[in-house]
């Protein structure tokens, strides 16, 4: 019985994605196959043909939600490493009271935080009104409906996601590591690099993997805060499942993101040279 | 205890790969029996005679509409619940008709009850697929006097659902152009305004492919009821130039009217009753039916298959045909009522209201926007009537207008 136990605690936990995560996927793979419309239903015609032409349509798309999440993944990287940095090791007494204060916007929903943007960024609202009344702006700038607009709500809306795992990473190291490394005649500059860095990676690999993903798919900013011309890959799917109901399509366009960003992902652990950074995230 | 397994140093090993592939596989063997299809037969008269006659007062029903779209007293409910003795469930579940389709679709599909006995929705794809998929109950006009007696002829004669087969209008409203008053100073007339280099990153058009579809029609002179293939391709091209000549700031769901009141477009394709709610509330917005037409959508009230109280829900469907309830109900809503003589009543209401109300009611009551005339109604549209593989023609063309 004792020799079970571990496997019993885990049962509910491997139920759970074998019925909420593999079914769900296995049907979509499927439904990914077939042709038809929702009126006379869909039929299992194993047709590869939606999607090369689900990627013909809509390749723009894809590509550009991969260039936002990396652009999104870096801003955040470049802000949130210094914020983790600080805290871990400045952060002193307070720490948690510094990531407390980090996650407190995010008690309040997604979409919500998003909106406001529309309400801080207007054209004539509280930031750019007064700007453009002293005369520090032109009239016509504006932020709202651009491709910077997109980038920085995504980049808002994960940021904790990237700041915690690095926290996390750069919490551990020991001071006396650094310290060490003086020791041995390295500048600080040095220390960091070498030392300090390295150490940290398996949290940079965590933060960017919980960053990039859910930024490439995500449909809310560019709905909310893009233009003409912001389309992600995410609003697409949306439209082709609820408006068009071509789940097809939708199916589709869902595993080719989806194996893109798996293939993007291996690619990514191995430039950075970490061979065992899963081992490591997991840590 | 088992020794811990090695970790795996380069990404997953060959073995588990494969067995990942195979358990993917079984499922994909599970799910291969595909969709089935639900195409329904128009139901026989006399069908629609017994299900009716087997029906019996339950005492209760179950209302599921839109936010904003019923007095916060709930008064005309409250009035049927003491007129009738039945006791409601009001319930604000219905923010976007393909939202509330995408998730009603599987539910009733599996032949499950929504939970709801009435439900309101736009003329437009999703109620389409509503009445083909047979998820709509057929009405007992029997049962409807009210509805015969005070319903608008217009409102009786819509080509979405001949003879009111299944649905019965809630109210209407009309998509034409929204600006703010402070910011364009001409007298906005026509759809050109939306396409004139004058006001370039300052227009709002909207996301939805029947709504901007209409309009890339309008500017060409075609009526979209009748309207061809051709047509809609034309309409895709000029609006495709629009938007590439940089004049559409961004293609809008309901928060258009935000940003036209805000400023941050100064003219935008509107929804009547949000541009009269505004202005009311004192913000620099107008609005005008373009000369050369404007689309008029009616949203409407339905009873969804395997609804537990259809009977009830028939006599609250009928109860709100009542002009003194259809008066309280367009009060608070500023729509277009399907009840004509809502108008007489707000008059005689404003003839003994004082200070701001009465100012209020005849405002209402003299509104184009709520009681559109003759002329305004001659100018009005419908949305292009599509069968499932027109559909599959006409919104790619525009969603690759508004979705690049």
């Amino acid at each position: 019985m004792r020799r079970l136990t571990p496997y019993l605690l885990a049962l509910p936990g491997w139920m759970w994605l074998a019925i909420f995560l593999v079914v769900p996927m296995a049907a979509m793979a499927s439904v990914s196959l077939q042709t038809g419309n929702a009126i006379d239903g869909y039929a299992m015609t194993f047709s590869v043909s939606n999607y090369t032409d689900a990627l013909g349509r809509y390749s723009t798309q894809l590509v550009r939600s991969l260039l936002y999440g990396g652009m999104a993944t870096v801003a955040m990287l470049a802000i949130g490493y210094p914020v983790a940095y600080w805290i871990a090791f400045k952060g002193g007494r307070r720490k948690s009271v510094y990531l407390f204060l980090l996650l407190l916007p995010f008690f309040v929903s997604f979409v919500l935080r998003t909106i406001s943007w529309n309400f801080l960024l207007a054209d004539n609202g509280i930031l750019f009104g007064t700007l453009k009344g002293w005369g520090l702006l032109p009239a016509d700038f504006h932020v709202l409906a651009t491709t910077f607009a997109v980038v920085g709500g995504l980049t808002y809306n994960w940021l904790p996601f990237m700041i915690l795992p690095i926290y996390v990473a750069l919490e551990r190291v020991d001071p006396r590591v650094v310290e060490a490394a003086q020791d041995l005649y390295a500048t600080r500059a040095a220390a960091f690099r070498r030392v300090v860095l390295p150490l940290s990676l398996p949290g940079v690999f965590a933060g960017v993997l919980m960053t990039f993903v859910p930024a490439t798919a995500d449909p809310v900013n560019a709905a909310i805060l893009g233009g003409t011309a912001n389309t992600m890959i995410g609003n697409i799917i949306q439209t082709e499942y609820l408006t068009n109901l071509d789940y097809p399509t939708a199916s589709a366009l869902s595993f080719t993101l989806m194996a893109v960003l798996l293939v993007g992902i291996f690619v990514y652990a191995r430039v950075l040279g970490t061979e065992n950074v899963l081992e490591a995230a997991a840590r | 205890m088992n020794p811990r397994p090695p970790l795996p140093r380069h990404g997953l090993p060959r073995r588990e790969a494969f067995r990942l592939a195979g358990l993917s596989a079984a499922g994909l063997a599970l799910a291969a029996c595909g969709v089935q299809g639900q195409k329904a037969a128009p139901p026989k008269a006399d069908e629609v005679q017994d299900f009716w006659s087997k029906q019996t007062k339950h005492g209760k029903v179950v209302f599921a509409n839109w936010p904003e779209y019923m007095p916060e007293d709930k008064g005309p409910l409250e009035k049927f619940a003491k007129d009738t003795g039945i006791s409601y469930e009001y319930k604000e579940v219905i923010q976007e008709n393909a939202d509330f389709f995408g998730k009603a679709d599987p539910v009733l599909r599996a032949g499950q009850p929504l939970g709801y006995d009435v439900v309101v929705m736009t003329n437009g794809i999703q109620l389409q697929h509503m009445i083909e998929l047979g998820y709509c109950v057929p009405l007992d006009h029997s049962k409807l006097p009210n509805f015969a007696a005070n319903a608008g002829q217009k409102y009786k004669e819509r080509a979405y659902d001949p003879g009111n087969k299944y649905t019965v209008p809630y109210s209407s409203g009309v998509t034409g152009i929204a600006y703010n008053t402070k910011y364009v100073k001409d007298d906005i007339t026509s759809i050109q305004s939306l396409f004139d280099p004058k006001y370039k990153g300052r227009v709002g058009m909207m996301a939805d492919a029947q709504e901007i579809g209409n309009f890339g029609m309008f500017a060409l002179g075609i009526d979209p009821e009748k309207s061809t293939e051709a047509d809609w391709k034309k309409a895709g091209e000029k609006l495709k130039e629009q938007r590439d000549n940089g004049l559409v700031r961004k293609y809008y769901d309901q928060s258009y009217i935000d940003a036209v009141a805000k400023g941050d477009i100064w003219l935008s394709m509107a929804w009547s009753g949000d541009v009269f709610q505004r202005q009311l509330a004192g913000e620099p917005v107008a609005f005008v039916v373009p000369e050369e037409g404007g689309t008029i959508w009616t949203d409407n009230m339905l009873i969804p298959k395997g609804a537990a109280n259809p009977l009830d829900a028939l006599m609250l469907m009928d109860y709100l045909y009542q002009p003194a309830v259809a008066a309280e109900l367009d009060e608070f809503i500023q729509f277009v009522t399907p009840v004509p003589a809502v108008q007489d009543l707000l008059r005689e209401k404003a003839k003994t209201a004082k200070g701001e109300d009465k100012k209020a009611l005849e405002q209402m009551a003299d509104s184009p926007l709520m009681f559109p005339t003759e002329a305004d109604y001659a100018r009005l549209r419908g949305y292009t009537p599509l069968d499932n593989k027109q559909q599959q023609v006409f919104n790619p063309i525009f969603q690759s207008v508004t979705q690049a």
